[in-house]
């Protein structure tokens, strides 16, 4: 399907999301859409999924113009998307999850869908179990679960929103096969990125977005650094570790043991000093973020105990913790970061240190809001409510709350979905911080980021924490074996050898 | 710009919503067989038709205005504070109770009245804390532990109407024994209503506008209504503010029992709280939380209240029609905004 996209236009209030974007798609081909966090991809892209409609400008589908009013619209005209977050029904299993998209039959035949499901997979490699329960599969299967299911509803064009976010090397690599193998069929796939790397290998033609217009279109293959310049408008480099940590101790944890269930985290000792940046590595659900959560107090471990700054602050909630001056950064920054429906003057208000009388100054925070919003360049006004924000402005603006006279800031995946020039942003601004002698514990499950940016790194996995790993020391090769659960004998050599060194 | 036409557009889909529950009250007046004009006017002449009527609206406008005014606190935390009809009949039996106390005593009634409104408020404090402690501590959701409550409520009201405090002799559903003159809040000469009611309303709403509008309070109840979780990690005390809120809503409905008490039946009835917290609620939703609206919408609906009376005596209609038209108003207005956000989607 050859798909044309003639001036569109779509805004939020006072945010032009898309401006007068021209361009076309032919079949049979993977096309790039390139651009960092609020560069408007992800909002074409539901224009042309029919979640929103363009202000103005038209879409033509093979030529012909359509006006594509509901996703369900979107599927009748043959487009169908792969959204980030994957949106079936957890609970069920697979086969039901499948037949839910069915039309017509008010009987759904199990054993035909069950065949067809078959087939269908082995054309591009994949083995689900389609009797297995949705919950219990990976990001990357459900992604698969999902391009199936699009494709048995009639697909013949499949956006793809971000789609190698948090899958493992194999399934992206799966997950690419099947896309040519899709594209050769005369199936037409847009793939929406801001990873370079995937792009350069994947798509034959790439636009790039910058702030809502059409930088360009390039044919492969690519030059990084003219796609880099494209995107950002300039080139930038990443940043470096700083190796601020000082020898003085800021937190403490002691044979800590929580549980969350299933995860149980057994015996864990640690020191973090003054300064200094901990990554914590491993598959998602290896027992991170139950650590993460326990040392705020978010979780009450068991036993042991949580030492900060000297004060021993075992089984205090959380808001003791942020009054010793730790503070967290959770992942799901809507429901556990930031409050939607108040603007961003109004988090200011609640979140600034300033002693409060009973009425708000609101000028006042007006201010303070406008003049953080241009210091960490968020794109917004102080009057934006928090969800009518990108993901990465609403990154930036979670950091940009917190305290400047923090001790410890933990973050769970603190640059995730974000395009390249914000993740060295948000660090540029976290390592500020460390200067001046905050510690970080972060969770990411971006291997290099860990390797870039951490002093140490603790690996996790399912509930085995390992000794701090020297970061300088370790390749990634090596971490992503630890994660794997493999070379864990050589880690405990080492944490021998370690602490006999401690104690001579 | 941008603004303005959502705004206008907002305010044009609400008059639609008016129509439609005017229509609709219409349909069903003529399905009666009864000239759908002649009772509207009927309506309007029975609240405007004499200073009395007048006079009686607001008699309806005060508590009706304290209760919103306690509810849109508990709205802003994200509560549904179902059980507030218990927290004004709670009000009244506390406030009969301290007025019983002193009957016959001689201690100066101007102290009499205020400690027994206190009392009031007091009771509906207690009574809307309740239901703040059941939802924080006993996992209860605050629509069911305020539906008990209110179940509760009534029954200890009838229980002391019929029992403890029954008149001497003749225990009626008639309510308690009058109280003396000297204990009633002073009111206009002949008119029902009592300047002081009035000057409690206007308190109340002034302050809770600025409570809500204006102070660190008022937005971190918002933020806990709007995303507890983030609230919470934002440092804010989150059950202890769903907790505050609880503790206002019950004090405005605790007042508006204790003036149903002291300014207008002046002594204790089994339906003392006239349905002015449900009232209260279809308020609360049809301005959309906003205190501003509070004031007019609240006397609109009073109006009704009072100028439905004249439709059982001239046209044999049941007075209940004006709580249909009220009831659809909401409905219909609630109606239109879900519409109208649809509308605004698709653009």
């Amino acid at each position: 399907m050859n798909i044309e996209f003639r001036n569109i236009n779509k805004s939020f209030g006072p945010v032009r999301a898309n401006i007068d974007l021209n361009f076309s798609i032919k079949s049979g081909t993977i096309y790039g859409i390139l651009g960092e966090n609020g560069a408007g991809k992800s909002t074409l892209m539901k224009i042309l999924s029919g979640f929103y409609k363009p202000d103005s400008g038209q879409i033509l589908l093979n030529g012909k113009p359509v006006i594509i009013e509901s996703p369900a619209d979107a599927i009748k005209y043959g487009i169908g998307m792969l959204h980030q977050d994957p949106l079936d029904f957890p609970p069920m299993r697979i086969i039901e999850n499948f037949i839910v998209g069915q039309k017509g039959g008010l009987i759904p035949s199990y054993k035909e869908t069950i065949h067809e499901f078959k087939e269908l997979q082995t054309k591009f490699g994949f083995t689900l179990d389609p009797e297995a329960y949705v919950d219990t599969l990976t990001v990357g299967e459900r992604q698969q679960l999902e391009i199936l299911r699009l494709l048995w509803m009639g697909a013949n064009a499949l956006i793809l929103d971000e789609p190698t976010t948090g899958i493992s090397a194999q399934q992206k690599e799966k997950l690419f096969a099947a896309l040519r193998i899709l594209a050769e069929q005369g199936k037409t796939i847009i793939f929406v990125s801001h990873k370079l790397e995937d792009v350069e290998i994947l798509c034959g033609k790439v636009a790039i977005l910058r702030k809502g217009i059409l930088v360009g279109e390039l044919p492969a293959p690519y030059q990084t650094d003219k796609l880099v310049e494209m995107m950002f408008g300039k080139v930038i480099t990443l940043g470096d570790r700083n190796n601020v940590s000082q020898s003085n101790i800021v937190f403490e944890l002691k044979n800590i043991f929580v549980e969350q269930y299933p995860m149980r985290i057994e015996n864990v000792n640690f020191r973090l000093q003054a300064g200094e940046v901990i990554g914590l590595a491993g598959m998602e659900g290896s027992g991170q973020d139950v650590l993460l959560r326990a040392c705020v107090g978010l979780i009450r471990p068991i036993s042991g105990s949580v030492i900060v700054i000297g004060k021993d602050l075992t089984g205090k909630n959380y808001h003791e913790f942020m009054k010793n001056g730790v503070s967290f950064l959770p992942a799901s920054r809507l429901e556990e970061g930031l409050v939607p429906g108040l603007t961003l003057a109004e988090h200011f208000t609640i979140a600034g240190e300033e002693t409060k009388g009973l009425f708000i100054d609101k000028e006042y925070f007006k201010q303070k809001a406008e003049k953080m919003i241009d210091e960490y360049h968020i794109i917004g006004h102080q009057s934006s409510t928090v969800e009518s924000l990108s993901g990465g402005n609403q990154q930036r603006a979670a950091l940009s709350l917190l305290r400047n006279s923090l001790s410890i800031i933990l973050l769970e995946h603190p640059t995730r979905g974000l395009d390249i020039e914000s993740a060295i942003y948000m660090w540029g601004k976290l390592k500020e911080r460390c200067m001046l002698g905050t510690s970080i514990f972060f969770i990411s499950g971006d291997l290099e980021e860990i390797l870039q940016y951490s002093d140490r790194i603790l690996v996790f996995f399912s509930g085995h924490v390992s000794p701090p790993l020297d970061a300088v020391t370790t390749s990634l090769d090596q971490l992503g074996q630890l994660i794997g659960g493999k070379g864990w004998d050589q880690v405990f050599d080492i944490q021998e050898n370690y602490e006999s060194n401690a104690k001579s | 710009m941008n603004q303005m036409q959502n705004r206008s557009l907002s305010f044009l889909f609400q008059i639609g919503g008016l129509i439609l529950a005017v229509l609709f009250v219409t349909i069903i007046l003529v399905l009666v067989d009864a000239k759908p004009l002649d009772a509207f006017r009927l309506i309007w002449e029975g609240a405007t038709g004499n200073s009395t009527r007048v006079a009686s609206v607001f008699v309806v406008w005060v508590p009706l205005l304290l209760v919103t005014c306690g509810l849109l606190a508990t709205f802003t935390a994200g509560l549904w504070n179902i059980g507030i009809e218990g927290q004004i009949t709670v009000g009244a039996i506390f406030t009969t109770g301290v007025m019983r106390l002193f009957l016959g005593s001689s201690v100066s009634p101007v102290i009499v009245i205020i400690l027994s409104m206190l009392a009031g408020m007091l009771g509906g404090a207690i009574w809307a804390a309740l239901a703040g402690l059941l939802k924080t501590f006993g996992g209860v959701n605050e629509i069911f532990g305020g539906l008990g409550l209110n179940f509760i409520a009534t029954a200890l009201n009838i229980g002391l109407i019929f029992g403890a405090w029954s008149r001497p002799g003749i225990a009626s559903m008639s309510g308690t024994e009058p109280f003396p003159e000297q204990f009633w809040l002073p009111t206009f000469q002949g008119f029902r209503i009592s300047l002081w009611s009035i000057g409690f309303a206007i308190i109340g709403l002034v302050i809770i506008y600025f409570l809500l509008q204006g102070t660190h309070f008022g937005l971190r109840l918002k933020a806990v209504g709007k995303g507890i979780k983030s609230a919470f990690r934002m440092g804010i005390p989150t059950w202890q503010h769903m907790m505050l809120s609880f503790v206002i809503c019950g004090l405005f409905a605790g007042l508006a029992g204790a003036i149903q008490v002291t300014g207008v039946y002046h002594r204790l009835i089994p339906s003392i709280s006239s349905g002015y917290g449900f009232m209260g609620l279809m308020i609360a939703m049809l301005i959309n939380f906003q205190a501003i609206w509070l004031a007019p919408i609240a006397l609109f609906f009073a109006a009704l209240n009072i100028g439905g009376i004249q439709l059982p005596i001239v046209m044999k209609l049941d007075s209940a029609l004006t709580g249909v038209l009220q009831g659809s108003l909401v409905l219909f207005v609630l109606l239109m905004q879900g519409v109208k956000q649809r509308f605004a989607e698709k653009k």
